[in-house]
C-alpha cells in the first residue's frame, strides 16, 4: 500500500516540477544532489528548488538527510555529484560566502553564535560590512531592531553575553540574526528546527513574522518535526526519506495522516496505546517514592517496578528537579525520597548532559555499565563492543561502525545510543527528562515500543515529557505546577483537557 | 498564559541580574587580587608604596605583562603556546648581540621569528595538530637558537633600548604607565575593534565562524603573529632592563604567561580573555614575585610555592563564584 502510494507520488513530483515555475526564476536549484559519508549514502540524487515568495516546508525523519540537503543549499557542504544553481546561474564554486552574496542564509539546528562574545558582536560574524568607526553602535541597532521586529517583547540587550542567555533566547537570536540585512541581498532564509527551543507564544511570533517575509516576496524552507506547523506554515511540502525526496506537493494536499504515512513512520500509533492498557498490578514491588520539596499538602509519586509515569505539566514547573532529586536519592539518602533499585537518567539537552563529545558511540553507551565491562582493572574493548553491537541492532542505531564519533550520527541518532546506555546498564529505574524534544516520529514510535517492552520485563520508567501525545503511552500522571504535584491521574482518566486544566488551574 | 510569561519573564530577568553580578565580580577578580598583594605588601612594609618602591618591585612587570599578552592571543584561539619563554630568552639573546652590532639583520631575524610563529598557527589550524605538542618542540628549537646565538651570558643592550626602559617619568612609575598602556591598546585592538571580534568568536565557536565565511586559518596566522610579536617586545623588554643576555633568561615566562592570563580572568578553551586582566595578572605576578615575599623573610626556596598558593586561592575564589553563577 504505502509502496504503491510512494510511486505515485514521485509520478507526480516530476509533473509538479514542470508545474512550478521554469528554472530561471528558482532562487536555489538542486539537480540530482548525491553525498555519501563514508559508507552512509546520505543523499540519493535529489531534485529540490525553491521560488520566490513561497514557503517550502520539509519533513523526514532524523536522518532522512534534510540536514544535509540544507547545508548544500546554505553552502556549507558540497554535493558529491549533481548540480546546484542560484537565481538561474549554475555555480561551480559555490561557497558559504557565495551563498551569503546571493541572498541565502541558514539558521542552523545546532546554535552557530560564539557563547563568549556579545548579541551585537555576534551579528557582526555575519556581517563582513558593519566594521570602521561605530560598528557596535551600528550592530547594535541592527540586531535590536530585528528582534523587535520578529519577537516584541523579547527581553534582550544587545549588549549582553550570548552566554548567559537561555537556550530560547539564543534562538531567537540567531533567527533575527540571520534576518538582518546589510550589503548583501536576501531572498532565502533556511529555518532548521526553528521553534524546537522556543515557546508557543515566540514560536506563534516567528511563524507569523515568517508569513509577512513571505508575502513580501522572499522565500522560507521550514524544516519541523512539528507537522502541524508546516502543515499550517508552508505553501509546499517536501517530504524526504532514506536521502531521497519521496513526495512533493502544495501543503493544502496534505492532511497529517497523509504527512506521516509519506514519512514513513506510524505504523499504528493506536497500537501503543492498546497495548499500554493492559493489566497492572498494585503489589508490585515498590521502586521509587518521592516528595517535591515545596510540597505542601501529603502528595507524592509513588512507583512500582513494571510502571511506566509521566510527569506532565508546563515546562520548567519542577518536573526535571525531582527527576534530579531521584537520581541522587539512588546514590545518597535523601529527605523525602524513596529509591529501592538502580537509577539511570536520559537527559533532555543530550548536547550539554547527555553526549561526550569526542568520544565514539560504543563508549558513550557503555559509561554507564562500566562495572559488568571490566576485564581485571581495565575495560575490556570486546565487552564494550558487544553491549554496543547488541543495542545498534536493537535499538536501530544507522551507523557503518560504531566506533565512529558519537557525532557523526544524526540527531535521533544520537538520543537513541542515549537510550541504549540506560536501557543497557543495570537500571531498574530509568528517568525520562523529555529525552524525545526534536527527534522526529519515526525514531519516537521505535523508543515508545522499547519503553512498553522494557516496562513489561519490570523496569520502572519515570517520564518528564512537554508533548501531551507521549502521556498515552504511561500508566500513570503526575501534573506539577510551581514545584508541586497539583494532579495525580490514572490512565483512564488521561485527557489533554485534564492536564491543561490543572497545569493552569488555581492549585494552592 | 500570560500570567504565566509574564512569571517566566521576571525568573529570568532576575536570573540574568544574578548573571551580570557574578560577571562583574569574576571581572573584579584580578583587581581585587592586585589590591590585595600591594595591602599586603604596604602592611609590610610602607615606605615600599612609593615612587621609587614600585619602580624597583615592578622592575620585571613590563616583560612579564607582554609575554602574558602574547600568550593570551594564543589561547584567545583555544591554543596554548608553551614555546613563550624560550622565545623570549631567543629573542633577548638577538637583542643583545645582532641588534645592536648589526641593527639591519637583526631586525630581519626579529621580523622572520614573528614569520615562524605565523607559519605555526597556519600549520597548527590547516593540519588539525595539538598546539601544545607543536610549540613543546618549539620551545627546544628557540632554545638551541638561542645558545647558538650567546653560547654563554653576556651581550649588551642597544643603547636607545637601555634608554626608553630607563625612563623616570613624574609622578607614576614607567612600569605602571606601560602596564596601562599595554592593557588599554590590547583591550581597544582585541575588545572593540571589528576584527577583534572575529578573532575571539575563533575561540567561541570556530565551526560557526568558519560558516559565516570567515577564514580559520587567518584568524589563528594573526593571532599568533600577534603572540610572536609581543613575545619580541617582551624579550627587548627584558634585555632592556638586565642589559646583557643569557639564553635561559625566559625559560620561566612560559608558566607564568600562562598563569598571568589565567589569574587575569583568562579561560583555557572558549575565547573568554580579557587584556586588562591579563596586564593585571601579570603585575600580581611580578609583585607577588620577590618583594612581598622576602618582606614577608620567607625563604627564596619557599617563594616559588606560595606564588603557586596565591594562583590557587585566586582561582579557587572563581569557581566558587562561577559555582554561584549556575
Amino acid at each position: 500500500m504505502s509502496v504503491a502510494e510512494g510511486n505515485a507520488d514521485i509520478m507526480r513530483l516530476n509533473g509538479a516540477e514542470k508545474h512550478f515555475g521554469a528554472a530561471n526564476t528558482d532562487i536555489v536549484r538542486l539537480d540530482g544532489a548525491e553525498k555519501h559519508f563514508g559508507a552512509v549514502r546520505a543523499l540519493g540524487g535529489v531534485d529540490f528548488h525553491v521560488g520566490p515568495g513561497e514557503c517550502v516546508g520539509l519533513v523526514g525523519h532524523n536522518g532522512a538527510g534534510k540536514s544535509t540537503l540544507m547545508h548544500m543549499v546554505a553552502g556549507t557542504s558540497v554535493p558529491d555529484s549533481g548540480t546546484i544553481g542560484v537565481h538561474g546561474g549554475i555555480e561551480d564554486n559555490y561557497s558559504v560566502s557565495r551563498a551569503q552574496k546571493l541572498g541565502i542564509r541558514c539558521v542552523f539546528q545546532e546554535l552557530s553564535l560564539c557563547p563568549n562574545l556579545s548579541v551585537a558582536e555576534n551579528t557582526r560574524i555575519n556581517h563582513a560590512s558593519l566594521q570602521g568607526f561605530g560598528w557596535r553602535r551600528k550592530a547594535a541597532e541592527l540586531i535590536a531592531g530585528k528582534l523587535d521586529e520578529i519577537f516584541p517583547g523579547h527581553g534582550i540587550s544587545p549588549w549582553d553575553i550570548v552566554g548567559d542567555l537561555s537556550i530560547g533566547r539564543r534562538q531567537m537570536v540567531e533567527v533575527a540574526r540571520a534576518f538582518t540585512v546589510t550589503q548583501d541581498r536576501l531572498d532565502l532564509v533556511i529555518l532548521d528546527e526553528p521553534t524546537s527551543s522556543l515557546d508557543s507564544h515566540t514560536a506563534g511570533q516567528l511563524l507569523a513574522f515568517m508569513r509577512r517575509f513571505v508575502a513580501g516576496g522572499k522565500s522560507c524552507i521550514l524544516i519541523s518535526h512539528v507537522l502541524g506547523e508546516v502543515l499550517r506554515n508552508a505553501d509546499r511540502i517536501v517530504v524526504m526519506r532514506d536521502g531521497k525526496v519521496v513526495v512533493t506537493d502544495a501543503a493544502t494536499a496534505f492532511d497529517r495522516d497523509r504527512l506521516v504515512t509519506a514519512m514513513g513512520g506510524a505504523e499504528a500509533h493506536r497500537k501503543i496505546a492498546a497495548e499500554a492498557a493492559t493489566a497492572k498490578s498494585e503489589t508490585n514491588p515498590l521502586r521509587v517514592r518521592a516528595r517535591p520539596s515545596g510540597q505542601k499538602d501529603g502528595a507524592e509519586l509513588v512507583a512500582r517496578a513494571g510502571e511506566v509515569i509521566g510527569l506532565a505539566g508546563l515546562a520548567g514547573h519542577g518536573q526535571t528537579d525531582l527527576l534530579l532529586a531521584i537520581f541522587a536519592a539512588a546514590s545518597r539518602p535523601r529527605a523525602g525520597v524513596e529509591v529501592t533499585a538502580p537509577v539511570a537518567l536520559v537527559a533532555g539537552d543530550r548536547q550539554s548532559d547527555g553526549i561526550f563529545p569526542q568520544w565514539s558511540i560504543s563508549e558513550n553507551i557503555g559509561i554507564r555499565s562500566l562495572a559488568r565491562l571490566r576485564n581485571g582493572l581495565l575495560i575490556s574493548p570486546r565487552r564494550e563492543a558487544e553491549l554496543a553491537q547488541f543495542w545498534q541492532k536493537k535499538i536501530g542505531i544507522r551507523t557503518p561502525d560504531m566506533n565512529n564519533n558519537i557525532f557523526s550520527l544524526s540527531g535521533g541518532n544520537q538520543q537513541k545510543a542515549l537510550f541504549a546506555r540506560a536501557l543497557g546498564s543495570d537500571a531498574q529505574i530509568v528517568l525520562m527528562d523529555d529525552p524525545m524534544r526534536g527527534v522526529d516520529i519515526g525514531t519516537k514510535l521505535e523508543v515508545y515500543d522499547l519503553v512498553r517492552e522494557e516496562a513489561r520485563n519490570g523496569r520502572t520508567f519515570l517520564w518528564y515529557t512537554t508533548e501531551t501525545e507521549e502521556l498515552d503511552n504511561c500508566d500513570h500522571i503526575y501534573v506539577f505546577k510551581n514545584g508541586r504535584i497539583v494532579a495525580n491521574l490514572g490512565r483512564d482518566e488521561l485527557t489533554e483537557e485534564k492536564i491543561i486544566q490543572s497545569s493552569f488551574g488555581d492549585a494552592a | 498564559m500570560t500570567a504565566a510569561s509574564i512569571d517566566t519573564t521576571a525568573r529570568n530577568s532576575a536570573e540574568r541580574g544574578a548573571l551580570a553580578r557574578a560577571r562583574l565580580l569574576r571581572g573584579l577578580l584580578p583587581a581585587l587580587s592586585l589590591a590585595l598583594v600591594l595591602i599586603a605588601i604596604a602592611w609590610l612594609n610602607p615606605r615600599a608604596i612609593s615612587y621609587f618602591g614600585f619602580s624597583l618591585m615592578l622592575n620585571l612587570a613590563i616583560p612579564i605583562a607582554l609575554a602574558t599578552i602574547a600568550q593570551m592571543f594564543v589561547i584567545a584561539g583555544n591554543e596554548l603556546d608553551l614555546s613563550i619563554g624560550t622565545f623570549v630568552g631567543f629573542v633577548g639573546c638577538v637583542t643583545a648581540t645582532w641588534l645592536r652590532d648589526a641593527p639591519l639583520v637583526g631586525v630581519l631575524i626579529l621580523l622572520g621569528s614573528i614569520g615562524v610563529y605565523a607559519l605555526l598557527g597556519a600549520l597548527i589550524q590547516l593540519r588539525n595538530l595539538p598546539s601544545i605538542v607543536v610549540t613543546l618542540g618549539m620551545s627546544f628549537v628557540w632554545q638551541g637558537l638561542a645558545i647558538l646565538v650567546l653560547p654563554k651570558p653576556g651581550g649588551k643592550a642597544p643603547d636607545w633600548l637601555l634608554s626608553i626602559m630607563a625612563l623616570k617619568p613624574p609622578f607614576v612609575p614607567f612600569p605602571i604607565i606601560a602596564a596601562l598602556l599595554i592593557g588599554l591598546i590590547v583591550h581597544f585592538g582585541l575588545m572593540r575593534t571589528s576584527y577583534g571580534v572575529i578573532l575571539r568568536g575563533s575561540g567561541g565557536n570556530p565551526a560557526a565562524l568558519g560558516r559565516a565565511g570567515w577564514s580559520l586559518v587567518k584568524t589563528k596566522i594573526v593571532l599568533f603573529s600577534l603572540a610572536g610579536l609581543f613575545g619580541v617586545l617582551s624579550g627587548m623588554a627584558l634585555i632592556g632592563i638586565t642589559t646583557s643576555a643569557d639564553a635561559n633568561i625566559g625559560n620561566g615566562y612560559t608558566l607564568l604567561a600562562i598563569a598571568g592570563v589565567i589569574l587575569g580572568g583568562g579561560e583555557f578553551v572558549g575565547g573568554r580573555v580579557s587584556p586588562i586582566g591579563a596586564v593585571i595578572g601579570a603585575l600580581t605576578l611580578a609583585l607577588a614575585a620577590s618583594p612581598l615575599l622576602t618582606f614577608m623573610h620567607i625563604p627564596p626556596d619557599w617563594q616559588v610555592a606560595a606564588n603557586g598558593a596565591i594562583l590557587i586561592i585566586v582561582l579557587a575564589a572563581r569557581v566558587l563564584i562561577s559555582r554561584r553563577e549556575r
